[in-house]
Parts: structure tokens; sequence; C-alpha cells
């Protein structure tokens, strides 16, 4: 792939990444310009912003790569992304606008008086937050691979780099016409390229996605493996190889009959056209109606795991750290109801175009499933389909659409993990609130960093999915239970906080350590919401219950703030924003 | 890509409120003072919106909870081609979106109904 052309897209996106982060220093100083600047802007711009700041690489990159790997259970992902919205509508949206509350920790705080439930919900946004950011880091790092044939730790190290400068250096996300931009930008970069694509696979004959037999090579094809890599080979194949195979030297032809073999890093293998293509150990081989057709993907308890994701993503979308702030960008609750209904749409849109990578990429990049970076599908496909100068073209809109996608939804999570730390941990230690932001953001980006770097490889779509799986063991009960439950205490939220929170950051975490197993077990680590987020319910309501004289005061005034629109003219109490101005 | 407008500098206040104040809305004062009338309106005003908002997921999470059962117990379903692309695909590819966003529309009009109607009822005592 010629390299240049994708190059400058990238520069050109982080440049202005750097730049608006260097210029929102001067152009909103304090937190009231923030929020002033964005409500003078109307809420379909306020709804790009945050389908800017929501689309991650997840979006970009991993649904395509889930599709393209494991077939049509994964469209569960975009589809769960958007009901989470809906969710968000119904809900959470007006009351939590009405709570006049930035984050979570502070409508925690000022919903049940308690510096304790502040903490736990603190320590909660880091660990979500740090969970979602390492895929944001693999997609880069699997980016710049794609591209330039870079080590994966460059592309983590660049974007890290340009977030910690952006973040420290002013905030991006101070602008809420760049985020809506970015948006905008995402969308081209995914939708445009689909036209081409279409277009290429009907001028070929619009050959079979859905095919009695496995993935195909369509014509010769040169594979080079980076890593070490256990295949596996279904049917008999002659292949040239230069390379180590199962720690024997191999340059020229060499016979694979059916079976697993070890290639060392570094190895080439020349397939012929027709043959087909063995997979990554870690992948399963699917034929067509295995891909195509539900719950027959080869993963253990297939309808366990379905139920399971709908449940962390539908209800882990209110609980991610970077979402909620913007809510407050609205100037009241009818408008944020209206702001989240564009955003629904707006994501809904973007999320037509991934499966129609996934599902070409079935012929056109099949060797992605012999390498594992199927993630990669998104970025592969308009070189190896379209081709020519138009590929080339595209291949650069893609590669920028995806730092797009990495800078605007890091830099949303770490302002947030900044926030908390910065006031919650380090304030006190370092003095000066501008110094503490600073080492705040430091300390945000290099932990995910380390983890990217140290942890075990998995899918960029699945590792967002944990994420998901912790917030709606946690937050989503906080805000359901706090919004629409006078009795809640601040006992039983740091309980249900505690158990549910706890008990899906260790699954997750062993999930991460250990790489996916199989089984139930395997099953129940790697999708953890459907047992920790009702296991949070109860034990929020049942503490509660037991608890009833830590019923904060005042919890009806609250509730008037909350629910009641804000044309009545009535007595509403305090803003929910904890300590007063928050936000540096 | 700096922005070009630059953003208006406005104040931005809370409403300032010395103590007790006459409601130009009769319930008003009852629900500020919490009385028993005050907390019966909230606490309609709550369950109204509550159960909108159950009504409403029910309707979207119930038959989409539902298809990964129908496609585990009845193949010929999972497995039906509407031309050449197989059902499931349409349903979760496609199908969902503007379902997600007609609801949330339709949501949208009734709780903002129910806003006005507390309005109205606050406000006639």
């Amino acid at each position: 792939m010629n390299a240049t052309l994708a190059l400058v897209a990238i520069t050109l996106t982080v440049a202005a990444a750097v730049l608006v982060g260097a210029f929102g220093n001067r152009l909103s100083r304090t937190t009231s310009d923030f929020y002033v600047a964005s409500r003078a802007v109307s809420p379909g711009l306020n709804a790009s912003a945050i389908g800017g700041e929501y689309l991650s690489a997840a979006s970009f990159l991993g649904v395509a790569g889930l599709v393209l790997a494991y077939g049509v259970d994964m469209l569960w992902y975009p589809v769960g992304y958007t009901v989470g919205y809906l969710l968000l509508l119904v809900l959470v949206a007006a009351p939590l606008r009405r709570s006049g509350a930035f984050t979570i920790p502070d409508f925690a705080q000022g919903r049940l008086r308690s510096m304790g439930v502040r903490r736990a919900a603190s320590l909660l946004v880091v660990v979500i937050g740090w969970l979602y950011l390492i895929p944001q880091m693999h997609g880069a790092g699997l980016t710049l691979r794609t591209i330039l044939g870079s080590p994966t730790w460059v592309g983590i190290v660049v974007v890290a780099g340009v977030v910690l400068v952006a973040v420290a250096g002013g905030g991006m996300r101070s602008i809420t016409l760049v985020q809506a931009f970015q948006y905008w930008l995402k969308l081209f970069a995914i939708a445009v390229p689909v036209f081409f694509l279409v277009a290429a696979w009907r001028a070929d004959g619009a050959p079979e996605v859905l095919t009695e037999v496995p993935p195909e090579f369509r014509e010769r094809t040169t594979v080079t493996l980076s890593a070490d890599t256990l295949i596996r080979v279904e049917e008999s194949v002659v292949v040239d190889a230069d390379g180590t195979l199962d720690g024997r030297p191999e340059d020229g032809a060499v016979q694979l009959p059916a079976g697993e073999y070890e290639v060392s890093a570094g190895s080439t293998l020349v397939f012929p056209a027709g043959a087909t293509v063995p997979t990554v150990s870690s992948l399963p081989t699917l034929s067509g109606p295995e891909w195509a057709f539900p719950l027959s993907n080869g993963q253990d308890q297939p309808l366990y795991r379905v139920y399971s994701l709908m449940i962390a993503l539908f209800f882990g979308t209110m609980g991610l750290p970077h979402v909620l702030v913007r809510f407050y960008t609205n100037p009241d609750g009818q408008a944020a109801r209206r702001t989240t209904l564009t955003v629904l749409g707006l994501v809904g849109v973007f999320y037509l175009a991934p499966p129609i990578y996934g599902s070409l990429g079935r012929l056109y990049t099949p060797e992605l499933l012999l390498t594992g970076r199927t993630d990669a599908v998104v970025l592969a496909l308009p070189g190896a389909l379209v081709g020519g100068t138009i590929g080339q073209l595209l291949s650069a809109v893609v590669a920028a659409g995806a730092f797009a996608a990495f800078l605007s939804t890091s830099s949303g999570l770490v302002v947030s993990i900044a926030g908390v730390l910065s006031q919650d941990v380090l304030s006190a230690r370092l003095g000066s609130p501008v110094r503490s932001f600073r080492v705040a953001t430091a300390f945000a980006v290099v932990v995910p960093v380390l983890l990217a770097l140290g942890g075990q490889r998995l899918g960029i779509a699945s590792m967002v999915g944990l994420a998901f799986a912790v917030a709606a063991s946690s937050f989503c009960p906080l805000l359901l239970l706090g919004i629409w439950w006078p009795r809640l205490t601040s006992r039983g939220a740091i309980a249900g906080l505690a158990v549910g929170g706890g008990l899906s950051a260790l699954a997750v975490l062993t999930t991460i350590m250990l790489g996916p197993t199989g089984g139930w077990t395997g099953a129940l680590l790697a999708q953890p919401a459907a047992w920790t987020m009702p296991l949070a319910f109860v034990t929020m309501i049942v503490v509660s219950l037991l608890t009833p004289s830590h019923i904060p005061p005042g919890v009806r005034r609250i509730m008037v703030r909350l629910h009641t629109p804000e044309s009545l003219d009535l007595d509403r109490g305090q803003n929910l924003t904890g300590r007063g101005g928050r936000w540096p | 890509m700096t922005d070009p407008v630059a953003p208006r500098r406005v104040v931005v206040k809370g409403p300032t409120r010395t103590h007790p104040v006459e409601r130009a809305v009769p319930g008003g004062r009852e629900i500020d003072e919490q009385t028993g009338v005050g907390e019966a309106y909230m606490g309609s005003l709550m369950r109204t919106q509550l159960r909108l908002a159950l009504k409403v997921l029910a309707m979207v999470l119930v038959p989409l909870a539902l298809l990964p059962l129908i496609f585990a117990a009845f193949p010929l379903i999972a497995e039906l081609m509407v031309g050449p692309v197989p059902l499931p695909w349409l349903i979760l590819g496609v199908g969902v979106y503007p379902v997600l966003v007609f609801v949330g529309w339709r949501f949208i009009r009734q709780v903002e109904r129910n806003e006005a109607e507390f309005e109205r009822i606050v406000s006639q005592r």
C-alpha cells in the first residue's frame, strides 16, 4: 500500500487536534465559557458533538472486524450501542440535565449527600475510562501498522502523545464545533468508501459472500506474519514459504496437510488462488452458513453471550464517563431529550456501514483471518477491492477517520478521568488546580498505554464491551435508582457499586490478563453483565431498605429538581454539582 | 480549525431566590412546602413518567430480547433469505435503527405532553 497519502491524511487530523488544543486554551478559559459557548449552539450541532465523541475505535474499526471474524451475532454490538441511547433518552437524559450535575461523581454526591458515594463513583470513572482507553490505543497501533508496517507500539505512543498535549494544553473537547466536525468526518470516512466498495464488488460480478465453504483466496496472495502465529490449515495446500514453519527453516514450495502449524514472526507464505484460507488458532474457521446465520459462530454458550452482551450495551451507555458531561451543554431537560434523539439517529446512520465492510472482507481481505488482525478490515478493504489511485485515496480517508475516532474518544475520556483524579485524589496534595490537572492527565494517559502494551490482545469491540459491562453493573443502577427511587440510601449505593462494579471489574481483568477461555467459566467471565448487573440492583435495593435512616435529607426537593419541567416556578434547592465549580 | 464565531459572553446565574416567595402558580406552594397535596402531585408526575418510560422500553426491549430465542428455536426464520441477504442481517443491520428513532420520537411527544399536563394541573388550583 502506498502510505504517503494515508500518512498525510493522518497528519492533518493529528495536527488539527493539536492546534485546536492550543487555541482552545485561548478560546475557552473557564468552565462557564465552555458551557455558555455550548449553549449558544443548536441541538443538532450539540448532538453531532456527542456523536463525535461516542463513535470510537470500537465503532469505526472493531464492529467490522468482529463481523468479519464471527458473523451475524456481532451485529448486536452496534444495535446495543444505539439502544443504549434509547434507554438514556427515556430514563436518564432530562432528569440528569435538570440535576445540574456535570459528572457522575457530582450526581452521586449531590443526590445522596455522601462523600463516600462520591469516592466510589470516582474510582469507577477511572476504571471504566481506562478500560475504554485501552482498545482506542490498540486501534491506533493497528492502524499505523496496517498503513506503514510500523510496530504496534508506535501508533499507541503517537495517539497517547497527541491526547496528552491536546488535553493538558487546553482540552480539545472544549470546542463543541470540533467534536461535531469529528462526527461528520467519521461518517464521511466510513460511508463514502462503501459506495466505491459496492460498485467494485458488482463490477467483479457480485460474487456470493454466503458460500458453503470457508473463505478462499481469490487470487495468488502473499501473507507476511509479523508475530509468531499458530495457524490452522483446514485443507491441504501447497504454499511458497520463506521463513520458519514449526521451527524448521523453509525456502520454497511446502506441502501443508490439514493441521496446526507454528509460523515464526517475519515468515512469508504465498498461497495459490482458490486455496482455503487457514485461520489463526484463536479465531474459528466458519463456513458461509455458520458465519451468516445466528448462534453458530463456534463460541461457547452463544445464547448466554448474546444476552449478556445485550444487557451490558443497553444498560452501560448511560454510565460512560465521557457521555454524561455533554448533557450539561443543553439549556434544559427537554432540549436534552431532543439532543439524545438526534444522537440516536446520527449513531444509527453510522452503523449501517461497518457490516458491509465486514461482509466484503470475507471475499477480498480473507488473509486477515490468517494474521488474526481482523480489526484492520476497514483500513485494508479499499486498497484490496478498489485499488488504484481511488483505492489509495479511500484508504487515506478511512485512516483519517479512524484517527479522528481514537483522538476524539480518547481525549473525552482522558478529560473525564483527569478531572476526577485531580479533584478527588491529587488537588489536596498538589495545591494548584492547573498543576494537579496536568499531572492527572499524564497519569490518565500513561496507565492505559502500559496496559495496552502489556495485556492480552482482545478484539477492539470486545474490549469496549467489557467497559460497558462494568458501567452497566455500577453506574446504571446508581443512576436509575437515584433518579426514580427516593428510598435509595448512601449505604445502599456504596454497597451496590462495590458488589456490581467490583465483581464485573474482576471478571473483566481476569479476561484481559488470561485471555479468553472456553466453556461456561469463560462465557461468564468474558460477558459478566448478565449476572453482575442484577446483583448490583439487588444489593442497592436490599441494603437501602435495611438502612432507611441513611435516606438523605431533602430527597423530596431533589426529586422536584429532577422531574419537574424548568418552566414551572418551584423551589428546587441547590444544583447537584457537589463542591461547586468543578471543571478545571 | 479554529472556531470562526467567538462565543458570546453571557453571565450565567442560578435563580437567586430569597425564602418563601408567593408562587405564581398556586399548586407550586403545595410542592414547595411539601404538603400532602404537593407530595401527591410529585408522586403522580413520577409515576406517570416512569410508566411511560417502561412502556416504551417494553415495546423495544421485549421484541429485541425475543430475537435470539426465535433464531435459536426456528432455524427456518434465522435462515430465511430476503433476496441475497439473510433476514437476521436485515433486522439487526438495518431495520432496528429507524424503529429506535421512531419510538424515541413518539416518546418525546408523549413525555412533553405529560409535563404540560402537570403544569396545567399545578397551575389550576
